[in-house]
């Protein structure tokens, strides 16, 4: 035990050498806190296993479908993770997705409503079916797993209602459809693309600034080179390979770009994340979730935390809702149901957020959601049946529980948790 | 240590409180001073945390008068006690795991600076509070709680109590799940917390504790407060005897009072 750093003694401390910072990680890992690890490890063989057997994979074509495919479940999933944090799940987020994606349908084709004017309708549609999911689980006191268990039924006949039995509502407003099928224009890629290193870097060294002129421990200069780097190369690659054309006739039709989707990604993961990191309704998420008593002695209304994270579950269900219905160009019975909930529970248990409350980020949903589209894809391109697809994909899940089940239980041996 | 004749920071009189038939606290006066660490003894069942439980606002009393620095006050809520500067350390810490030392000192009172969290300032009086509490124990602020020893995490629960300049620091049973050597650190944190002009309550079942570090004791038995002593009057005999039989020689219930305490005392529980 040494001693603690004061703000006296702290005027001599500088960053710790990238040596301790690189130790701390491993010795976090290997006491059970694997965070994202297991997920990207996951993308590199994923992607290494597919390139190698079937080379159309790594083509900019199948790299561009890739990301408007898994776009729905990561939204969704992106939700999930607040709710998640608090230690409940929400069973009946890929059904919400349906029938606010039915809503949205019908806002456009029977009432002629504006494009912004159904989105609103869907949104809003979420946000209240949040609210009354939330006040049951919260309020009420049914176990959220048996609350939206029969709101996963009970919305299944919502959608069916709502598209009048087997019926396809198709939809023809273009800005709608552009969210998940178009892209964005090769140069507006570019600028985005520099726009958001330059921030984040800038985010990154502003915060060093700080916390240097107060004296207090901050990350070391070189690892935020290198996460910048990282970024800088990773965003660029892809911004370069989804800018070339991928028509197969150019003459007659040109495809290229980033699918709109990924800014949208990007734009939803910076803010999400922001909230649960940066303010204090975050940290309150994280602290009802890590200790619900704690969090209410602290003063927390816990029942408005509660009630908020399924709100933003289902409105962010919503936004899935509205890609999904996009990208297919219509809603049927089957809009958000079959596996889009476990693909997205999925998608956030393999991004490394825990079933039991108090860990997980916005990012996790983001990788988790990659690797559960690019087994969908992959798979689908070596001619695996759907039936052998949902297999994998329902292991990978348990897989990923029991990384997470036993991750808790390593935490506790070497006394993390 | 200063002697009892001062001023006392807040004053019980008359306290009263039942829960349906069973009285569990009866005609209780308490009083604890500044600078000093008054212990609360009982044995179980006598009261000693209903009577926390009142002062804190988590239980309403049946009747009774609280004087808060002289001026009489009710305290109708937790809300109301913590504004009066009066914090209470849980037997069960009350901490998150999954947050680090900063957030939980902090939680549910964080500083913002335009809506977002203002973590440098945050992080420096978090480690400002531990400087002055000289404690010398967790390697960084930020870490995790979960990582923390039984000992470190009661020093957070402890700092936590301090950070907001309170006025009196009520610790229910802090040392109960402490090895020797983390009960000792937590101990001399009780005292230099008295030391800095605080009002400390320690609430406590072993005797080492009370005498190591208390300047008076308040016994409660079967809800009665059958004694308040200045620690140095009393020998470890005396106060085992009020609190198992509520007297002692002359301190305590009179002889006759106790048998008919004793009688109508089952159903304590409290």
């Amino acid at each position: 035990m040494t001693a603690l750093r004061t703000p006296a003694d702290a005027t001599g401390v500088e960053a710790a050498p990238l040596s301790s910072y690189v130790n701390g990680y491993w010795s976090r890992v290997r006491g059970g806190e694997m965070g994202a690890l297991p997920a990207i490890l996951g993308l590199i063989v994923l992607c290494t296993v597919f390139s190698i057997v079937r080379p159309a994979f790594l083509t900019a074509g199948n790299f561009a479908n890739l990301l408007p495919q898994g776009a729905a479940v990561t939204v969704i999933a992106m939700g999930l993770v607040f709710v998640l944090l608090l230690g409940e799940i929400d069973l009946s987020a890929g059904y919400t997705s349906g029938v606010c994606a039915a809503i949205l349908a019908l806002a456009l084709s029977d009432y002629d409503l504006p494009w912004y004017l159904a989105i609103l309708a869907a949104l809003v549609t979420g946000t209240v079916v949040g609210f009354v999911l939330g006040s049951l689980v919260a309020k009420v006191g049914i176990p959220s797993f048996v609350v939206t268990l029969a709101a996963f039924l009970a919305f299944q006949g919502v959608v069916l209602l709502l598209i009048k039995g087997g019926t396809i509502i198709s939809i023809q407003d273009p800005v709608i459809l552009a969210i998940g099928n178009k892209n964005v224009p090769p140069v507006l890629g570019w600028v985005l693309f520099a726009l958001g290193v330059g921030a984040y870097a800038a985010v990154q060294l502003l915060r060093i600034r700080g916390r240097q002129r107060r004296g207090l421990t901050h990350d070391p200069l070189s690892l935020v080179l290198i996460r910048v780097g990282a970024l800088a190369v990773l965003g660029g690659w892809a911004v370069y390979v989804l800018n070339q054309e991928r028509s197969r006739n150019p003459a007659i039709v040109s495809l290229k770009g980033v699918p709109i989707v990924v800014p949208i990604i990007v734009a939803l993961l910076v803010i999400l994340t922001f909230v649960l990191k940066r303010t204090g309704y975050g940290l309150h998420i994280y602290a009802v979730g890590g200790n619900r008593e704690a969090a209410r002695r602290a003063g927390i209304n816990t029942d408005r935390i509660r009630i908020s994270a399924f709100v933003v579950c289902s409105t962010m269900a919503a936004v899935g809702g509205i890609i999904a219905a996009s990208r297919a160009n219509s809603v049927d019975a089957n809009t958000g149901g079959s596996n889009v909930l476990l693909y997205a529970v999925g998608a956030a248990v393999i991004g490394g957020t825990s079933l039991f409350g108090g860990k997980g980020r916005i990012l996790d949903a983001v990788l988790g959601g990659a690797v559960v589209a690019v087994i969908d894809n992959g798979m689908g391109l070596m001619g695996f049946s759907s039936g052998v697809r949902f297999i994998v994909t329902g292991s990978v899940l348990l897989l990923a529980a029991g990384v997470d089940a036993l991750s808790r239980r390593r935490a506790a041996t070497a006394g993390l948790r | 240590m200063n002697g009892t004749d001062q001023r006392p920071l807040l004053e019980l009189r008359g306290l009263y409180k039942s829960f349906g038939a069973v009285q569990v606290l009866h005609d209780v006066d308490f009083s604890i001073n500044p600078g000093q660490v008054t212990a609360l003894v009982g044995d179980n069942g006598a009261g000693k945390s209903t009577l926390v439980k009142c002062i804190s606002g988590i239980y309403s009393h049946d009747s009774g008068e609280f004087r808060f620095e002289g001026r009489p006050i009710t305290i109708h809520g937790p809300r109301d006690a913590a504004d009066l500067g009066i914090e209470i350390v849980y037997q069960d810490l009350a901490l998150c795991d999954n947050l680090d030392i900063v957030q939980n000192m902090f939680l549910g009172r964080e500083r913002r600076r335009n809506a977002v969290l203002d973590d440098p300032t945050m992080e420096q009086m978090a480690a400002e509070t531990l400087a002055s509490l000289a404690v010398r124990t967790v390697k960084s602020v930020r870490q995790q709680v979960a990582s923390l020893s039984g000992g470190q995490r009661q020093t957070v629960a402890i700092a936590k109590a301090v950070l907001w300049n309170s006025k009196v620091v009520i610790l229910d049973e802090p040392t109960a799940a402490l090895g020797v050597a983390q009960t000792a650190q937590v101990l001399e944190l009780v005292r230099r917390l008295a030391d800095n002009g605080l009002a400390v309550v320690l609430i406590s079942h072993n005797m080492n504790d009370v005498f190591a570090v208390s300047d008076r004791i308040a016994a409660l038995y079967l809800g009665r407060m059958v004694a308040q002593v200045k620690a140095t009057d009393v020998t470890h005999g005396q106060i085992v005897e009020l609190i198992t039989a509520g007297r002692s020689g002359d301190l305590g219930l009179p002889p006759q009072a106790e048998a008919a305490v004793a009688m109508d005392a089952n159903g304590v529980d409290q």
